[in-house]
């Protein structure tokens, strides 16, 4: 063994240790830093009245979030409705059906595109093709722009999820002399359940600090409504007017906003985490 | 070249004029072969010799990959399944194959077996129980899972999962079992088990076994087939194989001279 060779690999290792540690130091930093902030402004407008109350009109004291709550509740309820079915479908197709075929060849490719879309191209889309057409704002509107957004993360997990499944168990499974569609459902989605879930838990927390595609859509409604046929108020949006508006209690209730959706957010990815540590363990 | 037909046996499935293809590759060249009801037929020979391939022929299960495929006539019970009009679902409930590492689908020990039975047959509650109870019997395993048919298949120990692997395949009632080296992931007790097994088997069912161990294609077989690159090198009864191999490739390879 050289001694000058060992002493150099030594020298190295412990400078890339240092720079990975730093990296990593920066990274948390700044993620605590702003769970600080957030928390340090948005503790204080966590209250019952930001629950149980509507945003306040200009001008007026106190308030609360009930209606933006409920909106963004109810989207991305039917977001997860509609883009659970055909995402799921879409991503068995890929992994059990298409495999190289042009059609699973194009839809990937397609899928793709629409991951990386800016979501504001999205809600423009939806406006151009629906908002302008009807013309009035809907919750429907808005949930279907976030659909576009949550349905290509679904394929997709679901179909990598899918390919993880061994090509044993599929040929375990064809060897009985079962149906492709009963090998799909049965055996490989089962034994990808977690996964599955795991992408689709991501998908809605990705989808619920949306703004962009919710502002030509959904924009946004001073009153508490259940009509998805309407205007509708959303957590996103409502944060995005009242941060920058002169009115304290406004800027008050965003930083609360924002304390709430990151919280929902965080609780999605621990499920999601909690989900995915289930399979592993099997 | 000594065949079986020269003994008075019906043949369950009889190969002739066999080539089969990866690509370009030839994986099987002009393979002739006879395989005896209610009997075990081994297959030897070195890794990449075509075993395993000829064995997946039998079942068509090379048809899920589309860059396979194969020539000639594979007869089973005089109907050549490799004709294109074949029904792969319907050939693999009377083809039902055991691979080398177990593979218990992700639900509960019951439902393993009655996923197969149900793809073809409606029975009742106690019926279905019956049957359940049965195939687990017939792989000797029912006294290890007889009060936990409920957790998952996925819980038991290797040498168990390929015993409830074997139970799901006789549970469809095929007349012909392929075993893909089942013992190859095995401890040596769990190996004696499934031996132990196979030999049962062929009382009701006729077994193809592919193997890398020798002295299991003895122990277990009644015909052995010696391959190498792709061809059938030598086929005979078991016996006169490993005692008096007509080639003495064969020879060779069973005395473990080369291989």
């Amino acid at each position: 063994m050289n001694p000058t060779i060992y002493a150099r690999r030594k020298r190295v290792n412990r400078i890339g240790l240092t720079l990975s540690m730093m990296a990593m130091a920066l990274g948390l930093f700044v993620l605590l830093w702003i769970l600080f902030v957030l928390f340090k402004n948005g503790i204080s407008a966590i209250d019952w009245a930001m629950f149980t109350e509507s945003t306040p009109a200009p001008g007026s004291e106190g308030g609360g979030l009930a209606n933006a709550i409920v909106g963004s509740f109810m989207m991305v309820l039917v977001t997860a409705l509609v883009s659970t079915p055909i995402g799921i479908f879409a991503g068995v197709y890929l992994a059990e059906y298409g495999d190289e075929s042009k059609t699973a060849e194009l839809t990937r490719f397609v899928t793709d595109i629409m991951l990386s879309a800016p979501s504001i191209v999205l809600g423009l889309f939806v406006y151009a093709i629906l908002v302008a057409q009807v013309k009035h704002f809907s919750g429907w509107a808005g949930s279907l722009a976030l659909a576009l957004i949550a349905i290509p993360v679904v394929v997709r997990t679901t179909e990598n999820m899918l390919r993880l499944v061994p090509g044993s168990l599929r040929e375990a499974a064809f060897a009985l002399g079962a149906p492709r569609w009963k090998v799909a459902t049965f055996v490989t989605l089962r034994a990808a359940k977690a996964g599955v879930m795991t992408g689709l838990l991501l998908a809605l927390a990705r989808i619920s600090g949306e703004t962009a595609p919710l502002l030509f859509t959904a924009l946004n409604n001073q009153f508490f409504s259940w009509d998805m046929n309407a205007p509708m108020a959303n957590l996103p949006v409502v944060i995005f007017q009242f941060a920058m508006s002169p009115y304290d209690n406004w800027v008050r209730l965003a930083w609360g906003g924002a304390l709430l959706i990151t919280l929902t957010v965080l609780v999605l990815n621990i499920l999601a985490r909690v989900f995915f540590r289930e399979k592993v363990k099997v | 070249m000594p065949n079986s037909s020269s003994l008075p046996l019906k043949n369950a499935i009889e190969i002739r004029n066999l080539n089969f293809f990866y690509g370009t590759f030839k994986g099987l060249k002009n393979v002739n072969l006879d395989i005896a009801e209610n009997k075990v037929t081994a297959f030897i020979g070195p890794s990449g010799c075509g075993k395993s391939t000829l064995l997946r022929t039998l079942n068509r299960m090379y048809s899920l990959y589309p860059g396979q495929r194969a020539e000639g006539q594979i007869n089973f019970y005089g109907q050549n399944i490799l004709d294109a009009k074949q029904d792969l679902n319907l050939l693999r409930a009377r083809v039902g194959m055991v691979f080398q590492k177990p593979t218990p689908f992700p639900m509960s020990i019951y439902d393993n077996i009655a996923f197969g039975i149900r793809l073809y047959e409606n029975l009742s509650r106690a019926d279905m129980d019956e049957r359940v109870e049965w195939a687990l019997s017939k792989a000797a395993i029912w006294n290890e899972v007889k009060d936990k048919l409920g957790q998952s298949g996925l819980s038991l120990s290797g040498g168990q999962q390929q015993r409830l692997c074997i139970a799901r395949s006789v549970a469809v009632k095929p007349s012909v079992i392929l075993l893909d080296e089942p013992t190859s992931a095995l401890d040596p007790i769990s190996t004696a088990k499934v031996e132990e097994l196979v030999s049962e088997l062929k009382k009701d069912y006729t077994v193809a076994i592919v193997t890398h161990n020798m002295q299991q294609a003895a122990r277990v077989s009644d015909f052995t087939a010696y391959m190498y690159l792709g061809e059938l090198m030598e086929f005979g009864q078991t016996e006169q194989i490993f005692m008096k191999p007509a080639r003495q490739e064969t020879e060779d390879y069973i005395t473990g001279r080369f291989g």
